[in-house]
């Protein structure tokens, strides 16, 4: 088995003015693997994920992609190099149509003359690659893909977001909260479409609030505590109970007993 | 099986909807819906009223007094399509077209050259108006409230108060006034224009990515934001192209009036968002077509033309264009009420 993460961060660091929000923070993803980040409120995982994602710089520390340096100054710039990240707040344009939300921000233009001079998009391309996308998720539920997307329910939407992140990433793809604003059974949806990006060899890094998904999808857990990594553990080593207490500082886990390496 | 239960509640769903319902989804999806109809309907009405209506002379002249508001709808239209609005249109088309005639004519610049620094001096007023919203991250209402009187009182300024005359207009200026005759309908140059820049933005907004990014920055600016559109750069796009617009309208503006006047063109922007409205469009953005604000221009010279052929006192006239906005508006309401 490689050892060779496909992310890696080392000590990042990083502060708001007198608040520090990560104060040496690392974490290591692997092929193949869901990796939960959970923590309580202010722990700093959403700067972790920012900055990894390229939405924040970090102050110091470094960050590997496929083991070469990276530095990302803006989330193009991640996104540019197959890291793709799924926003809490359903990030998607309500009045445009699924195949438009998908290609949104790197239409696909006509190829040829048409597409040079006229700059003419090339819809049916989009539409037809959308619904290959749309099918590998497994989201039977959308029938048209020429649907506005304020039509699905929150479920839907949410699919529509990690569809358009999964379609593009080609190495990494970051979610965050997916489920926060959805009922029980989207977010099963959800769930399973984390465990499909997973079988097809796409490792996620997923943050939430929510132990009992975590603990039913992730492979590895990292707990954040006061902007440092406090633990990584699996759900197989360690219950809910004691990732809660890890969480609070109730419980401190011995470096011999975490789980730093793929456990896929 | 989850997969089951769920296409069976998409199927319940769908048996479950009523003809009001339909009519809600049939609106939502095709915006120029309601204002082809209502254009369709008050023609039959009006041509019913008084037989002179259909005459193609008429209609000509409908189409005639709807070349400039028709115009300044355009770039009207995709300013509301990015959720933001223009007060100060009218200004800067009577800027420009001041900017135009009197370089010409006082300051014997070559007509050539002054056309240009006309067009230069909208689009450079549109580009102020773009770099207030985007870069200074005012309101566009309020944006282009101080500018209407900024570039209101640069107007006066410019002109000292003083008109340019039909006699003395360059007559190149006065092209767009000219008169050509298609079948029995006669249509100066000035709403081919039009009808030409309408027919440019609905492909580009249609079928560009630009467009696209227009309607996705009016939709939801933070998602178009987080989808890598850079949505500073959509809005200052946009006031750039209005502006250039505005000042193509200027060129209509003279030639329909035969002169170039400091204190005209006070209501054009009223009149362009009215147009904009009937039309379809919604004024929280993101939602419409551009055509749509051509046939809501339409809709208003048609009822101001039927109802004085049908000798009613102009004030109904008035009456009646309130009476389509508030319509119009609730319509749009009811629609966005379909989403969910």
């Amino acid at each position: 088995m490689s050892a060779q993460p496909i992310l890696q961060a080392i000590n990042l660091e990083k502060a708001y003015g007198n608040v520090i929000a990560l104060n040496g923070s690392s974490l290591e993803l692997f092929p193949g693997e869901v990796l939960a980040v959970v923590g309580d409120n202010g722990a700093g995982k959403s700067t972790l994920i920012k900055c990894l994602s390229g939405a924040e710089v970090p102050d110091t520390g470094e960050i590997f992609l496929e083991g070469n340096q990276v530095h990302f100054a803006k989330p193009q710039d991640g996104r540019g190099a197959g890291v793709e990240t799924v926003y809490q707040s359903l990030a998607v344009a309500p009045a445009l149509d699924i195949a438009a939300n998908l290609y949104l921000g790197r239409e696909l233009r006509r190829p040829g003359l048409v597409g040079k001079v006229f700059r003419t998009l090339d819809n049916s391309a989009m539409k037809a690659a959308s619904k290959n996308h749309i099918a590998d998720l497994g989201i039977s539920t959308i029938q048209n893909i020429s649907q506005a997307v304020e039509t699905l329910s929150g479920g839907q939407r949410q699919a529509v977001a990690v569809a358009r992140a999964s379609a593009f990433s080609s190495k990494v793809i970051i979610l965050d909260e997916p489920t926060a604003a959805l009922g029980v059974r989207e977010s099963n949806q959800v769930l399973k479409m984390i465990e499909r990006l997973r079988d097809r060899g796409l490792p996620v890094i997923l943050i939430s609030h929510n132990m009992p998904q975590v603990f039913e999808v992730a492979d590895r857990i990292q707990i954040q505590r006061l902007g440092k990594r406090a633990a990584v553990v699996t759900p197989k080593t360690h219950d809910m109970n004691q990732v809660v207490a890890i969480m609070t500082g109730a419980l401190t886990v011995d470096e011999k007993d975490q789980t730093f390496k793929p456990v896929r | 099986m989850t997969k089951s239960a769920a296409e069976l509640e998409f199927s319940h769903q769908a048996e479950k909807q009523s003809l009001a319902g339909r009519i809600q989804v049939a609106l939502h999806k095709y915006p120029t819906l309601s204002p082809a109809l209502v254009l369709i309907i008050s023609l039959g009405v009006f041509w019913f009223l008084n037989p002179n209506f259909k005459d193609p002379f008429n209609l000509s002249l409908v189409l005639q007094q709807v070349a400039v508001v028709g115009s300044i709808a355009i770039g009207q239209t995709i300013i509301i399509l990015t959720a933001g609005i223009d007060l100060s249109c009218g200004a800067i088309a009577i800027f420009a077209s001041m900017v135009m005639a009197k370089l010409a004519f006082e300051n014997h610049v070559p007509v050539a050259l002054s056309f240009i620094i006309g067009l230069a001096v909208g689009t450079g007023a549109g580009a102020f108006n773009g770099f207030l919203v985007t870069k200074v991250k005012l309101p566009p209402f309020i944006v282009t409230l101080g500018t209407f009187n900024v570039f209101t009182a640069f107007t006066l300024l410019f002109a000292k108060g003083r008109t340019v005359r039909d006699t003395e207009v360059d007559p190149f200026l006065l092209t767009l006034g000219k008169v050509i005759h298609i079948g029995a309908f006669n249509v100066t140059y000035g709403v081919l224009v039009m009808i030409a820049m309408y027919l440019i933005l609905a492909y580009a907004l249609r079928y560009t990515a630009w467009g696209r990014h227009v309607y996705a920055t009016g939709d939801d600016i933070e998602a178009a934001r987080l989808a890598g559109i850079q949505t500073n750069r959509v809005l200052m796009s946009v006031y750039l192209v209005a502006g250039f617009i505005f000042a193509m309208t200027a060129w209509i503006i003279i030639g329909r009036v035969n002169a170039a006047s400091p204190n005209s063109g006070q209501d054009l922007n009223l009149d362009s968002i009215t147009a904009v409205v009937i039309g379809g469009t919604s004024l929280f953005g993101g939602r419409g077509r551009i055509i749509g604000s051509l046939i809501g221009a339409v809709i208003v010279g048609v009822f101001r033309d039927g109802l004085t052929l049908a000798g009613l006192d102009p004030y109904y006239q008035t009456l009646a264009v309130g009476i389509l906005i508030i319509s119009a508006v609730t319509i749009d309401q009811w629609i966005r009420k379909a989403r969910k």
